[in-house]
């Protein structure tokens, strides 16, 4: 049970650090393929601020966030706009730049090696209940998830904004003519993407690890997430990353053997069979 | 006159939306066929039938006495029903002399041949430099088609579809967006093609209808209304409501 | 008018010999006597020039996107190993299982690969060379895993060219497998079956409506492009006598890419011109700091993408055509 519980905080790191490419990828049609360098950058301004820095935890984690938010807002004002209308081949191709920069700009600043993280005594710790140790770290991030999946659904159906990148994202010619910015309503959904992306970083210093590799180590699981989930679906991100977060910690568990292989081997199966993804696309609109 | 294409009880159906409800169709070998219809009527979406694009829920498309509902598009060109598109279709980084050749090569079944180079399979070439002239299209025969204006790409479009030596020709607005005086030039090489060629024409210009076609099949909701000469169609009661109710909506 | 009204020689000149070719085959050759204290990386130059001419015929000239040839490249790589492991270690017939065995698992996979749109093609090339890694990683007894396939031998080519240490034999048995299908893709993209594969490549949805089957010339090129991967994978292991997870690995579907990018994807040339470029800049700059080497690989790569679509190739053309402009 325990493995389970630990598959489950898994599943919400990738959930938070999905869900903004889901948002690009799905719904704004860009293949963007450094959403991990986002993530990376939110992980490593923690790991400073809290070791070098010596901020309490409670404040590195939403700095970081929003420090990957910002980096999203500048560079999309500067480059990922001019891609939009681009071939999914060339963003391919940019975006596999912008992961090679940043994985050498990581090395240059850090190091090769894997960053240590100080957790704050009150998220230390487990305890025991009948048949499962709930570790403390793992409940706060399946908490914190939780919120934030509930939080972006009300968003994008309640709100203001959500109405607008609905109308932006459906057709973005009808959304101008209504008089609805589509340029900012772009760019803030591409830094909401990216500070959710620096905040799971960030958070997932304990269990996914950081170094320079990471964006590239993570790649393939969030675009399965996007794959499984559905476009800009946040539902069925939520529900494919549990899954993938379950698979992935007890398949390493159980049947080390295999490794990652049957995670693949769903991804491929997934894409012939339901290219749409398990939950479809409609459930966000 | 025998039919060289027919439908039988074709049905479309886009989740809940009809687009073609039991369309049952006779274009007769020869013809110079019209089918018109207000926006939204179903035409397109019957031509896609008729070449495979779209699979019907329903019916059969029976092309020279042969059931083809289930073949593929490119199997119902070598089986001589080809189309054209409303929108071009064209292949920007290629000459027109190229995208000509390219289509003949496919007719004459060249397309496996992967050792000997274009230029050495002469026979394909020349034709296709025959059917340029026809189109007066040989001064710009080694122009990409990108670089060529609207008119003439419409005429390239069109010149694609003749490379495949088509028996029934299914015209998708061929004049769509041409300027009046080069959408006359095009009708003129369309009334000129043998009387071999069937076709099946979809146009919105009533007069070029009118002084085209000598049939007119007239399509209403994704249904048949009715089917006539052109001059009965004229006179129809029915027919005026229809594209009166358009003109009123518009 | 009748045909004989046009001139053809445009058509004809695009697939005769133009003078700087036989300049540029020039170049092997000449390496040799210039450079004898590079051979290895002169191999390595002509084994990634096949590699990436794989992913031309694929992307450059049909347009499907892939982001999982190193797939291929391994399985051709490990195909050559295990013969060469196990006693069979003529290195022709090595290359023909290779051919054959990636030409196979590529002839499977295609009907995967070619259901989906161009992001589909992505996930799923990128998926089945994922597997196949991980399938590698785990099958250490067979594969060695990470450590490498141990113990290759080698025969003489046509038993009569034995691999020495200085990699002279080596170089030329790269060069001149690379030059044959060279001259075959060449070939190929020139004639008829090159022709549909542009067509494909520029209007899909237009070629069923002359008459092509789309699908099947699909199936042909990827199938093709996977045996020319396969060999160019088993070059690697003759050569080094090795082979190891590596070759699986995803940073070679990125790399070739990305060279492929550089050079000029839908052009011949452009394949074996950006390799040229990257194993020299490659060798020379990584030595100096991996990181700096990789840091302006990425910042290559976006302004390619941003300023010079058609990479080395279509400077070059520009460049041309501009002088031709300021020329009588």
């Amino acid at each position: 049970m325990t493995i389970v519980f630990d598959g489950v905080a898994a599943g919400m790191l990738l959930f938070l650090i999905s869900i903004g490419l889901s948002v690009t990828l799905g719904l704004m049609n860009f293949v963007n393929l450094a959403h991990g360098a986002f993530a990376m950058l939110g992980g490593y301004v923690c790991v400073l601020l809290l070791g070098q820095a010596g901020w309490p935890f409670l404040l590195a984690v939403p700095t970081a966030a929003a420090a990957a938010a910002l980096a999203g807002v500048v560079l999309e004002r500067t480059l990922y706009r001019r891609l939009y209308a681009a071939s999914h081949l060339d963003q391919v191709l940019f975006s596999i730049g912008i992961v090679f920069m940043s994985i050498s700009a990581a090395h240059y600043f850090f190091g090769a090696r894997q960053q240590p993280i100080m957790l704050p005594d009150f998220l230390l710790g487990q305890f025991v209940l009948p048949g499962i140790d709930v570790g403390i770290y793992r409940l706060f991030l399946i908490v914190i998830g939780l919120g934030l999946a509930y939080g972006l659904h009300w968003m994008v159906r309640r709100t203001r904004f959500g109405a607008q990148l609905r109308a932006a994202v459906d057709n973005p010619r009808a959304a101008r003519g209504l008089g609805i910015d589509v340029d900012r309503v772009f760019t803030l959904a591409f830094a909401l993407g990216s500070g959710l992306a620096g905040l799971g970083g960030a958070l997932g210093v304990e269990m996914l690890g950081l170094d320079p590799g990471f964006p590239v180590k993570y790649m393939v699981y969030f675009l399965i997430v996007v794959a499984v989930g559905g476009s800009g679906n946040i539902h069925g991100s939520l529900i494919a990353s549990l899954m993938l977060g379950l698979f992935d910690v007890c398949g390493k568990y159980y049947l080390p053997q295999v490794g990652a292989f049957i995670i693949y081997a769903v991804m491929v199966v997934m894409l012939i069979f339901k290219p749409q993804g398990l939950f479809g696309r409609s459930a966000a609109k | 006159m025998t039919a060289v294409l027919e439908t039988r009880g074709l049905v479309k159906q886009f989740g809940g939306f009809i687009a073609t409800s039991d369309v049952s169709l006779s274009v007769a070998a020869g013809a110079r066929h019209a089918l018109i219809g207000p926006n939204g009527a179903g035409k397109t979406t019957l031509i896609n039938l008729l070449t495979g694009f779209l699979e019907p829920n329903a019916g059969a498309v029976i092309l020279k006495g042969e059931d083809v509902t289930h073949l593929a598009q490119h199997q119902r060109v070598k089986r001589g029903l080809v189309r054209t598109f409303q929108i071009n279709r064209l292949f920007a980084d290629m000459t027109v002399l190229e995208s000509v050749t390219l289509s003949v090569c496919e007719r004459l079944g060249y397309g496996w041949n992967w050792w000997r180079p274009l230029a050495a399979h002469g026979a394909a070439v020349d034709e296709a430099a025959e059917l340029l002239g026809t189109l007066r299209l040989l001064d710009v025969a080694h122009e990409k088609t990108r670089n060529l204006a609207y008119g003439r790409q419409r005429m390239i479009e069109i010149a694609l579809a003749l490379a495949a030596k088509p028996q029934v020709l299914l015209l998708d607005e061929p004049a769509a967006g041409v300027p009046t005086g080069e959408s006359r030039e095009l009708f003129d090489t369309i009334a000129r093609l043998p009387r071999e060629v069937t076709i099946l024409l979809i146009e919105h210009d009533m007069e070029l209808v009118f002084r085209f076609a000598e049939r007119i099949t007239v399509l209403v909701g994704g249904a048949l209304l009715t089917e006539d000469v052109p001059e009965v169609i004229a006179k129809d009661k029915r027919v005026k409501e229809v594209y009166l109710g358009e003109a009123l909506h518009d | 008018m009748t045909p004989a009204a046009l001139d053809l020689s445009p058509l004809r000149r695009a697939a005769a010999w133009h003078p700087a070719e036989f300049a540029f085959w020039l170049l092997p050759p000449a390496a040799y006597f210039l450079f004898p204290d590079y051979l290895a990386l002169l191999s390595q130059i002509a084994i990634t020039a096949l590699f990436v001419l794989s992913l031309d015929l694929i992307l450059g000239y049909a347009g499907i996107v892939s982001l999982g040839q190193a797939a291929f490249f391994g399985l051709g790589a490990y195909a050559a190993g295990m013969l060469g492991k196990y006693g069979w270690g003529d290195p022709l017939l090595g290359l023909a299982a290779a051919a054959g065995v990636a030409g196979l698992i590529g002839f499977v996979t295609s009907f995967l690969v070619l259901r989906g749109a161009d992001l589909t093609r992505l996930m799923v090339t990128l998926g089945v060379s994922m597997m196949l890694f991980e399938a590698a990683n785990k099958m250490t007894d067979i594969t060695g895993g990470v450590d490498g396939l141990q113990g290759i031998e080698m025969k003489p080519i046509f038993g009569a060219f034995s691999f020495d240490l200085y990699g002279k034999t080596a170089y030329w048995y790269t060069v001149i497998v690379l030059f044959l299908l060279f001259l075959l893709a060449r070939r190929l993209v020139n004639s008829p079956f090159g022709l549909s594969l542009r067509g494909i490549k520029q209007n899909v949805l237009r070629m069923p409506a002359i008459g092509a089957p789309v699908h099947g010339r699909l199936v042909t090129i990827y199938t093709l492009a996977a045996a020319y991967a396969g060999i160019a994978g088993a070059l690697l292991t003759q050569t080094t006598q090795f082979a190891s997870v590596d070759v699986l690995a995803f940073n070679r579907s990125a790399e070739i890419l990305l060279i492929l990018v550089l050079g000029g994807s839908g052009s011949l040339y452009g394949a074996l011109i950006g390799t040229v470029f990257f194993m020299v800049a490659h060798h020379f700059l990584s030595d100096i700091n991996p990181q700096y080497w990789q840091f302006w690989l990425g910042a290559t790569l976006v302004l390619i993408v941003l300023f010079a679509r058609d990479g080395i190739m279509g400077l070059g053309r520009a460049a041309v055509a501009r002088l031709g402009r300021k020329a009588p």
